[in-house]
């Protein structure tokens, strides 16, 4: 992969860990994602038991195929786990993405996005195993059908979701994938419990890896148990229980979406408003993303950024904050990747003196007060997996409606340890949430599903503030992303994952 | 300006009558858990000094937690409780709901051990009508009427205004005088209303000044035996953070879907939490004296807009239950449930702690403050646990946020200001 690999601490387990957490497989620009059902769990386990699966261990990271494995909680019932072992698992994970109402009502999925309405994901049609198939061009034909001919004894095939290389680029036109967490491979955080008074892109292990301290210093809760129910010590060792075995460490959970895109409804929504002018009809896109579509954040790079340090490609796109912009005339205070990654610290801004600090803590500091309304970003990161899926579409060919071969749209991946703190917190709070940053009337321009409120009310706007008037407004917006299907799943450490396949 | 109170009245459910209870205040709703303002029992909506109320049925599922500290489970019934958030004094709103909605709380409350139908409603409801321990209020002296005229006010304006970069003051100043003479306009033919608010209550603002002296004289007087004290209050604390068992179990999924099937149906969220008290006096005092500052802040200085760093929260109150053996706790909030606790965690842990740690089961503490809710998860489902459905909840402005409701207020008052300076002009246009 990376040149500039990261050192690692001794204690991280790389062999045990399944390279997606450590990798984006970027070289590996040939990917499909296949959703299966257990149909005899006899031969599924048999399989499972012996599939080869790429670990995080950089020697064979440019190896030319990287199969990766994930389970959702129905799926670990179909392959005949005890109950008891699932139990350990998140609530969330256990419900499922698409299991009530009201975390649909959470997440926005609802009205086109409705589960109901979901190709795969809700009902009879929740997948028990997702194979994300890796393989560097020309590599991935035939190892495919070798893979899928070896399941076909104890799977059959929910879905199979095809992916396009545009080059880092997604649907709409804008680079993706800028803005990572990075983790702390070499453990440096200490494990406490301490306020970070400023923003920082290094994330603790335990917010995407189970079994290691999250940012609050502890370990998630996730299946730990009696070493008794692993005779033959295939698990791990809890590190905060060293007589337990841990299912949970050196796994996380995967958060997979397809989202649809409507590339031109979304261009053809724009050069309206617009008047057909393409420069500013590119400006309100890039006002809408928060970047320019070469992915240059609009606020000023490095302005106030002690702290933001990024690392890897786009690093140096990634080296800022919101703190030169309170007021949003740079990038729009509820433009995508200020919803997404607000980067705000434990406390809002303002001098590091003793008192300032108490003054703030207290909340008796007004301007203050109004930079507080956003949570800390480091409790809900998101790392980042996913693969665009159809053929890319020049913005002139959207605008004549042209559709292109198929849909478009992106097959969203993220990895998290706690899926309600970090995921769905994201995707509801900040992306879904009308009121993000005392904004109102509005979700977010790219992903918000448009619905009125309760009261009617519509949330289908969209504010640009000015410095020398009221914000500028586009109302009405269409929805320009559909959800199309979805589940979380349990992507298991090595031993984790062999031990799924064999305890009964 | 007119004070805000609150109610809570508080009977037990009469044996049997549960299933009968739930299905009457099920009735309320025009979803679940959300009252129907218009709905027959009782028409929330005909209140217009109500801003929340809700029907709680107060039946804690962890009585035998208590059991872990080695005493035994306390006796209490299963509570129905109606409570509320009103402008003015609780008693007028409860005389007015008693004159107009009598037989619809007549029905519920012959649900409830000792409610005589002939009784007089009103004299009841106040008999049951418990003390807060500590009561906040987000924004003191803001009221229903007040938030609706000035939500009307913000539609108008900012269909109103030019979208447009205003090249100089002058032409800020210019929008702004034509923007105010078309609320005029509009005042005049009744489109919009903009009440003035009324004089504060006399007897309210001596007794808040009686008390906002009070308590610090109470606490001078108090000291010295307190300091001489301390080392003492010190160990026992310390004894007893080291000691007291912790309950964090994780609650049930089919508990948390049942909670979370009530959530989310409008921007504001409801929250009921009971549990009780750790045995012993030193708790129970220690809490007394707690609540007793929490309000005495609530009172006097944190009345606008932010309980410390929380600016989320509409109306909260602590109450005691059961010669203070007991402790419910509601709020009406902003945004979602787990954003909710975040704030909690991330902005006022240390406020939290010092309150909830004398609750049985508390994630431990040191030295009140520290630790406790940061150990997140069991937190999480600390409070999950001892959360309860709100069977019927009613918001008056639904729709509203509080950051809709400052910015509204901001722009009333800037509309109403005689004269402004070039950048006070544009900053009000920009509310808009």
């Amino acid at each position: 992969m990376s040149s500039r690999l990261q050192k690692v601490a001794a204690s991280v387990e790389l062999e045990d860990i399944q390279g997606l957490v450590r990798f984006a497989y970027k070289h590996h620009t040939r990917a499909v994602f296949l959703l299966l059902r257990v149909r005899d769990a006899v031969a599924a386990r048999a399989w499972l038991a012996r599939a080869s699966v790429a670990d995080a261990s950089a020697r064979d990271s440019l190896a030319p195929t990287a199969l990766q494995i994930a389970f959702t909680s129905e799926g670990l019932r179909a392959l005949g786990v005890p109950e008891t072992v699932i139990n350990g698992f998140s609530l969330e994970f256990l419900a499922g993405m698409a299991s009530d109402a009201a975390r649909s009502r959470r997440l926005g999925d609802v009205a086109e996005s409705d589960p109901g309405r979901w190709r795969w994901g809700a009902g009879a049609r929740v997948p028990h195993v997702a194979l994300l198939l890796y393989a560097l061009p020309d590599h991935l034909g035939e190892w495919q059908r070798s893979i899928e001919a070896q399941c076909d004894g104890g799977f059959e095939t929910l879905a199979r979701l095809e992916t396009s290389d545009l080059q880092g680029v997604e649907p709409f036109g804008f680079v993706d994938g800028i803005s990572q967490p990075q983790l702390d491979w070499e453990r440096r955080r200490p494990v406490q419990d301490r306020q970070q008074p400023s923003y920082s892109n290094l994330s603790c292990l335990g917010e995407f890896l189970l079994g290691y301290p999250n940012e609050y210093g502890l370990y998630t809760p996730r299946p730990v148990f009696d070493a008794r129910l692993d005779p033959a010590a295939m698990l791990p060792r809890a590190e905060d229980a060293p007589e337990q075995a841990d299912l949970g460490r050196n796994g996380s959970y995967l958060v997979l979406r397809q989202l649809h895109q409507d590339v031109s409804g979304f261009w053809q929504c724009l050069d309206a408003r617009a008047r057909g002018d393409p420069a500013q009809r590119k400006h309100l896109a890039e006002a809408m993303v928060g970047r320019t579509m070469q992915g240059e954040p609009l606020v000023t790079l490095g302005a106030h950024a002690s702290g933001a340090n990024g690392s890897g490609a786009g690093a140096g796109q990634n080296a800022f904050t919101y703190r030169s912009d309170p007021a949003g005339l740079r990038c729009p205070l509820g433009a995508h990747i200020r919803r997404a990654n607000p980067r705000t610290a434990d406390l809002p801004f303002g001098s590091s003196s003793i008192v300032s600090r108490l003054v703030r803590a207290l909340g008796f500091d007004a301007a203050a007060r109004r930079q507080d309304l956003i949570a800390s970003t480091r409790f809900h990161r998101l790392l980042r997996r996913g693969r665009e899926y159809g053929a890319a579409m020049p913005v002139e060919r959207a605008l004549g409606g042209q559709s292109a071969a198929g849909e478009t749209g992106l097959h969203f991946i993220c990895l998290a340890a706690n899926i309600m703190r970090q995921f769905e917190f994201v995707q509801s709070a900040w992306m879904m949430g009308t009121r993000f940053n005392a904004l109102a009337g509005q979700s977010d321009p790219l992903l918000g599903d448009r619905n009125p409120d309760a009261t009617g009310a519509a949330t289908s706007g969209y504010s640009m503030p000015q410095r020398e008037g009221p914000d500028r407004i586009l109302s009405g917006l269409p929805r320009f992303v559909t959800v199309v299907g979805g589940a979380y799943f349990f992507l298991p450490g090595l031993r984790a994952l062999r031990y799924l396949a064999t305890v009964r | 300006m007119t004070p805000q109170d609150a109610f809570i009245v508080v009977a037990p459910i009469a044996a049997r009558r549960g299933q009968d209870l739930r299905k009457l205040l099920d009735s309320m709703n025009s979803q679940p858990g959300i009252a129907d303002p218009a709905n027959p029992v009782v028409p929330f909506g005909q209140f217009d000094r109500l801003h929340f109320a809700r029907f709680a049925v107060l039946d804690d599922p962890n009585l035998a937690d208590i059991e872990t500290y080695g005493v035994p489970r306390p006796n209490v019934p299963t509570y129905l409780a109606f409570l509320g958030d009103c402008d003015g004094p609780a008693r007028e709103l409860l005389s007015d709901l008693s004159r107009r909605a009598a037989s619809g709380l007549r029905s519920i409350f012959a649900c409830c051990e000792g409610f005589d139908d002939k009784a007089d409603l009103l004299a009841w409801m106040q008999a049951h009508n418990l003390p807060g321990a500590a009561t906040y209020v987000n924004w003191v002296g803001r009221t229903v009427r007040q938030i609706r005229e000035e939500s009307a006010l913000q539609r108008a304006l900012s269909a109103r205004v030019a979208r447009e970069a205003f090249a100089s003051g002058a032409a800020a100043q210019q929008e702004r005088r034509e923007l105010i003479q078309f609320v005029q306009e509009e005042v005049r033919a009744g489109c919009l209303v903009l009440t003035p608010p009324e004089a504060t209550p006399l007897g309210w603002a001596l007794a808040s000044l009686a008390n906002a002296i009070a308590v610090p004289l109470i606490g001078l007087a108090a000291l010295p035996l307190l300091l001489v004290l301390s080392p003492f209050l010190i160990i026992q604390l310390r004894r007893l953070e080291t000691t007291d068992p912790e309950i964090c179990p994780r609650p049930s999924l089919q508990s948390v879907q049942q909670l979370q099937l009530l959530e989310d149906r409008d921007v504001t969220n409801q929250y009921t939490a009971l549990g009780c008290i750790k045995p012993g006096l030193f708790r129970r005092w220690l809490l007394t004296v707690l609540l007793a500052l929490a309000d005495y802040a609530c009172r006097h200085i944190c009345t606008h807009g932010f309980l410390a760093r929380v600016q989320t929260i509409h109306f909260a109150r602590w109450v005691f239950l059961d010669g203070k053996t007991r402790l419910v706790f509601y709020s009406n909030y902003d945004g979602g449930h787990e954003a909710y606790m975040d704030d909690f965690i991330n902005k006022v842990g240390w406020g939290l702690n010092v309150l909830f740690s004398n609750g049985v089961g508390w994630p431990r503490t040191d030295w009140l403050i520290l630790r406790g809710c940061r150990g997140e998860m069991s937190f999480k489902f600390y409070q999950r646990r001892h959360q309860l459905p709100t069977q019927v909840w009613f918001k008056a402005y639904p729709g509203l946020a509080l950051t809709d409701l400052e910015r509204n207020q901001r722009i009333r008052e800037g509309l109403e200001m005689p004269r402004v300076s070039d950048t006070q002009a544009l900053e009000w246009l920009k509310l808009l």
